[in-house]
């Protein structure tokens, strides 16, 4: 089997599912929010691998270069990096109000308050 | 032809190098509650992640990551830690039985997912086969553009990029209603 070719692939699962792991079982908010992050570059940098050619340059064109990586997962990524920080600002200030209202950020002692009333 | 071999094994080399960095600070992240410390590992890593990035060709996506990921996300979560708390309560269990099920069940599909994937820097992978070329080659001619990714971004995708542009103008409205909603009651 082809280790070498496959590592990439397989850290960024490692790193997918080490952001998953963070979202779904800490109950800290910016915790959470720092683990959609982790989970969030992990698919950039497997969109990024599918892209690259051994031996080929960044595709910017240039004479005397025949072979570039492939421009169009570039493309993507961009647009993705971009709307990720849009959300991670929306998520972070929503936690900002979520403290506001309930003078904490732990999600246990939220659903603690909301059962009290 | 030696030396070109030689700097595939180089190229190879820092690429395994980094990802393992990332991976270890992940770890970092997860077992991490003082989240001042959290937050300053998670723009490392996308600083880390940013120069992965140039080995693998991408230099946009990497000075994107750098400044996006590592700067602008970076300032956002210290700025919510200065409004909030920076210190994460203690977890139930350091390791939980149901989360860990989940995780390893998807990894585990995932990783049974990649095993039939091209080799990574394979020239002959599928997705090189397609409409890649045609843009390599016709792109500077037909946009003037000799950086192919600003002209697919900028000039084929450029009504895309508009609805990008609309998903942060969202975003940004969302963010001043929430913040000005809580600051106004404040006053009250």
């Amino acid at each position: 089997m082809d280790v070498l070719g496959l590592y990439n692939y397989w850290i960024v699962i490692v790193l997918m599912m080490t952001g998953f792991y963070v979202v779904i079982s800490r109950g800290n908010l910016i915790k959470k929010v720092v683990g959609l992050n982790i989970f969030q570059t992990s698919v950039f940098i497997l969109y990024i691998s599918m892209g690259k050619i051994i031996g080929g340059t960044a595709p910017i064109v240039a004479p005397g270069v025949t072979v570039y990586s492939n421009p169009l997962p570039h493309v993507l990524i961009l647009t993705a990096i971009v709307v990720g920080v849009a959300t991670t600002a929306l998520g972070l200030t929503l936690i900002v109000r979520i403290k506001e209202a309930f003078g904490t950020v732990e999600e246990s002692e939220i659903l603690q308050q909301r059962d009290d009333t | 032809m030696a030396r070109q071999e030689g700097g595939r094994v180089i190229e190879i080399l820092v690429d395994i190098v980094l990802l393992s960095f990332l991976a270890v600070m992940a770890v970092g992240i997860l077992r991490l509650r003082n989240l001042f410390a959290v937050v300053m590992l998670s723009g490392i890593y996308s600083l880390i992640s940013a120069g992965l990035f140039v080995t693998m060709d991408a230099v946009d996506v990497a000075f994107t990551e750098a400044a996006v990921g590592g700067g602008i996300s970076t300032v956002l979560m210290l700025a919510t830690l200065a409004l909030t708390t920076d210190k994460e309560k203690e977890p139930l269990a350091n390791l939980q039985i149901w989360p860990l099920l989940a995780v390893f069940i998807t990894g585990a599909a995932l990783i049974y997912g990649t095993l039939d994937m091209p080799s990574f820097g394979d020239p002959q992978a599928p997705i090189h086969l397609h409409v890649a070329d045609r843009y390599v080659a016709e792109g500077p001619g037909a946009t003037g553009v000799p950086n192919i990714v600003t002209a697919v971004l900028a000039s084929y995708r450029s009504y895309d990029t508009m609805g990008e542009l609309t998903v942060i103008f969202t975003a940004g409205i969302g963010v001043m209603l929430l913040l000005g909603a809580g600051s106004r009651r404040r006053k009250d």
